[in-house]
């Protein structure tokens, strides 16, 4: 494919040297869409109010900063459904270490990240050592964790000093720093995937472990570096949480739906469930559209159950966009 | 220990090995299931050992067991059916509107409900098989779909209760039985479903081709089988599966907006204790029945010994680790 012909127009050809994943075309349709319902319906202050568009970004970070994760995760073909309980401790842990007190701050920043690479560790451990499928290990590990936080907290503990809720409320001139970190996130996820042997490594265990490994991969590792990485990215989710919320509770992984929720977003952005397909800038996308989504909802002011189905068949829809034309069977 | 090897070598050794190659056949959650339901019995005889008890213990184990056939049938395939903890929710709530508190409403009401199943099912399939969307994002946009549509039918809260002969098929037993003692209706229905969901599976052509497709699709295809029409009658019966599981939770739980959450991670994990292989190609629905049984089983081991329930969570999770590693492992030697 490489030589194209002059019959294809140039805006494929763009598409394609340019290696935009086409769910930012789907994006920018919903964008457009619910712009419209919000003009119609409301105010139409989506089209008009830079600081809406803004939000949607801000809405966005804890996911997007997680999908991340999950996208290295998924590449590899392995999943990580205890990304939700790595949030929930990582929030109730620093809140705890903290107590409002700036001087306790890098103790637990240091603890919740020994915590997020135990996590990892486990889950990659687990996976590839005693070989249980990654869907009812990241489980187990899930349970563990979630047995842990309730056993220990059961309500909104310590608090973070006012200064680290510059991560979640500041602002750098114009940008708020949490879209900083977010797009600071990504990069480095994007980074790490073309960049780096890494990277490299992990999309060929993804595509096919067997070949990586007669190859002089080291799949194990492979996969529990993407394991710790996913579980730090959880981490960051977490602080950036707890940081917005000013004091760590124990529902607040769960209550997001991030491990699904990381799932699908990277899904609709193009990762291949069955691994080594995929980037972190159509997972970017997809975090974009839920924030486009909640924003629009709010702004419409739809039944919150109506939210819910609504959700659920644009991520149909939103995955279907670019599959529908495949001639693979899905399954 | 050694010497006794040199000395028999002869006839004997052969047998054992026999013996030996015939309990490593033996699939792994029999013995697995063995080993927890004992334990439970020296902890608590009186629970355990007796009829009595033992019926106790499967009136919830049985709907567990008959949403893990449902979600087998989609996993052999190599899909998933997140949709089935909304579906039973969904079930639920909308009976306990539906049903208005009027007992002849219920049969209509289960009429109408597995119609909705079959819905839900169809709807699946053809997102997956035409839409080509992987099942596991089909299915997680459906459990929101569902979910939500229950919720908004009752708007957030449940409303009246369930009737009782609604309820039947989860709670009662059929009292004075010889031998057992009693039976609780939600085995039977098991029983009855287990027997349909085996000839099904294991002696029609549709569940070779299913496991055919769960192995390789494309050989599956090539060899003559209905691909996207197999695909969407499997997800049907998940689907239909998980209403009649449904409404056996009803009986059992009650009116709750979060009866269902989590119950398909449920099902899947009673799965895959039971030797299923997520990605399809491996299923046994006899085995499947005893996942479920093992993980209820571990469940009330938990509650037997008095852990509070955060803790139960966390040592469910290393169980459930544990257990699959175990399967795993075994099955990785016999290659």
């Amino acid at each position: 494919m490489a030589t194209t012909t002059p019959s294809e127009n140039w805006f494929k050809r763009m598409s394609r040297s340019s290696k935009i994943p086409p769910v930012y075309i789907f994006l920018i349709v919903v964008f457009l869409f619910t712009g419209l319902m919000d003009l119609i319906y409301s105010d139409g202050q989506m089209y008009t109010n830079p600081n809406i568009m803004l939000n949607i970004i801000v809405r966005s970070v804890a996911l997007g900063i997680v999908a991340v994760g999950q996208t290295l995760v998924l590449i590899g073909a392995s999943i990580d459904l205890s990304v939700a309980y790595t949030i929930s401790i990582t929030a109730v842990m620093s809140s705890y270490i903290m107590q409002g007190n700036n001087s306790n701050v890098p103790v637990a920043l240091l603890g919740v990240f020994a915590i997020g690479i135990v996590i990892g560790l486990a889950n990659g451990l687990v996976i590839t050592k005693l070989r249980v499928n990654p869907f009812i290990a990241t489980l187990g590990v899930g349970l563990v964790v979630k047995g842990i936080i309730n056993a220990t907290f059961s309500n909104y503990t310590g608090s973070v000093p006012k200064e680290f809720e510059w991560f979640g409320y500041g602002t750098l001139g114009p940008i708020p720093v949490s879209i900083i970190i977010l797009l600071l996130v990504v990069t480095i996820g994007w980074f790490i995937l073309a960049r780096t042997k890494f990277g490299a490594h992990l999309y060929g265990v993804g595509g096919n472990s067997e070949v990586a490994r007669l190859s002089g991969v080291r799949t194990d590792r492979v996969l529990i570096g993407a394991h710790v990485l996913c579980s730090v990215t959880a981490v960051l989710s977490g602080i950036f949480l707890v940081s917005l919320m000013r004091s760590g509770a124990p529902w607040v992984g769960p209550n997001g739906v991030y491990d699904l929720n990381s799932i699908a977003t990277a899904v609709i952005g193009g990762t291949a469930l069955s691994g080594g397909k995929g980037g972190v800038w159509g997972t970017l996308a997809g975090v974009l559209i839920f924030g486009v989504l909640a924003t629009a909802f709010n702004q419409l002011g739809i039944n919150p159950y109506m939210k819910n189905i609504l959700q659920g068949v644009i991520i149909i829809l939103a995955v279907a966009s670019y599959t529908a034309r495949s001639k693979k069977e899905a399954a | 220990m050694t010497a006794s090897t040199v000395t028999t070598q002869g006839s004997t050794p052969n047998i054992l090995r026999n013996i030996w190659v015939w309990i490593k056949k033996v699939p792994p959650v029999y013995p697995i299931f063995l080993v927890i339901f004992i334990t439970l019995g020296f902890l608590n005889p009186k629970g355990y050992q007796t009829m009595n008890g033992i019926m106790t213990y499967l009136r919830p184990a049985s709907p567990l067991a008959v949403l893990a056939i449902g979600q087998m049938f989609v996993l052999a395939l190599g899909g998933f059916d997140l949709s089935i903890g909304a579906v039973v929710t969904f079930v639920v709530l909308a009976s306990s509107k539906f049903l208005a508190n009027d007992p002849t409403n219920m049969v209509p009401n289960v009429l109408i409900l597995l119609g909705l199943g079959v819905i839900v099912g169809l709807i699946n399939g053809f997102v997956v098989s035409f839409l080509k969307v992987p099942s596991f994002i089909t299915t997680l946009g459906m459990m929101m779909i569902v979910r939500g549509a229950a919720l908004y039918y009752v708007g957030g809260a449940p409303k009246g209760y369930l009737t009782d002969n609604f309820r039947m098929f989860g709670r009662n037993y059929i009292m004075d039985v010889p031998f057992f003692t009693r039976i609780p209706y939600s085995f039977i229905v098991l029983l009855i479903l287990t027997t349909i969901a085996f000839i099904v599976f294991h002696r029609t052509n549709w569940g070779r081709q299913i496991l055919a497709m769960g192995d390789n699709v494309r050989a599956a295809g090539l060899s003559g089988v209905k691909l996207k029409f197999v695909r969407m009658m499997t997800f049907v019966f998940c689907s239909v599966f998980a209403v009649l599981g449904g409404i056996m939770v009803a009986g059992y739980g009650g009116v709750n907006v979060t009866i269902g959450e989590g119950m398909e991670l449920n099902a899947i994990a009673a799965c895959v204790i039971g030797g299923v292989l997520l990605g399809g190609g491996k299923a046994n629905v006899i085995q499947v029945i005893f996942g479920a049984f093992t993980l209820q089983a571990i469940v009330n081991l938990l509650n037997q010994l008095g852990l509070p329930k955060p803790y139960t969570d966390a040592v469910q999770g290393l169980i459930i680790i544990g257990v699959v590693a175990y399967s795993a492992l075994s099955t990785m030697k016999k290659r």
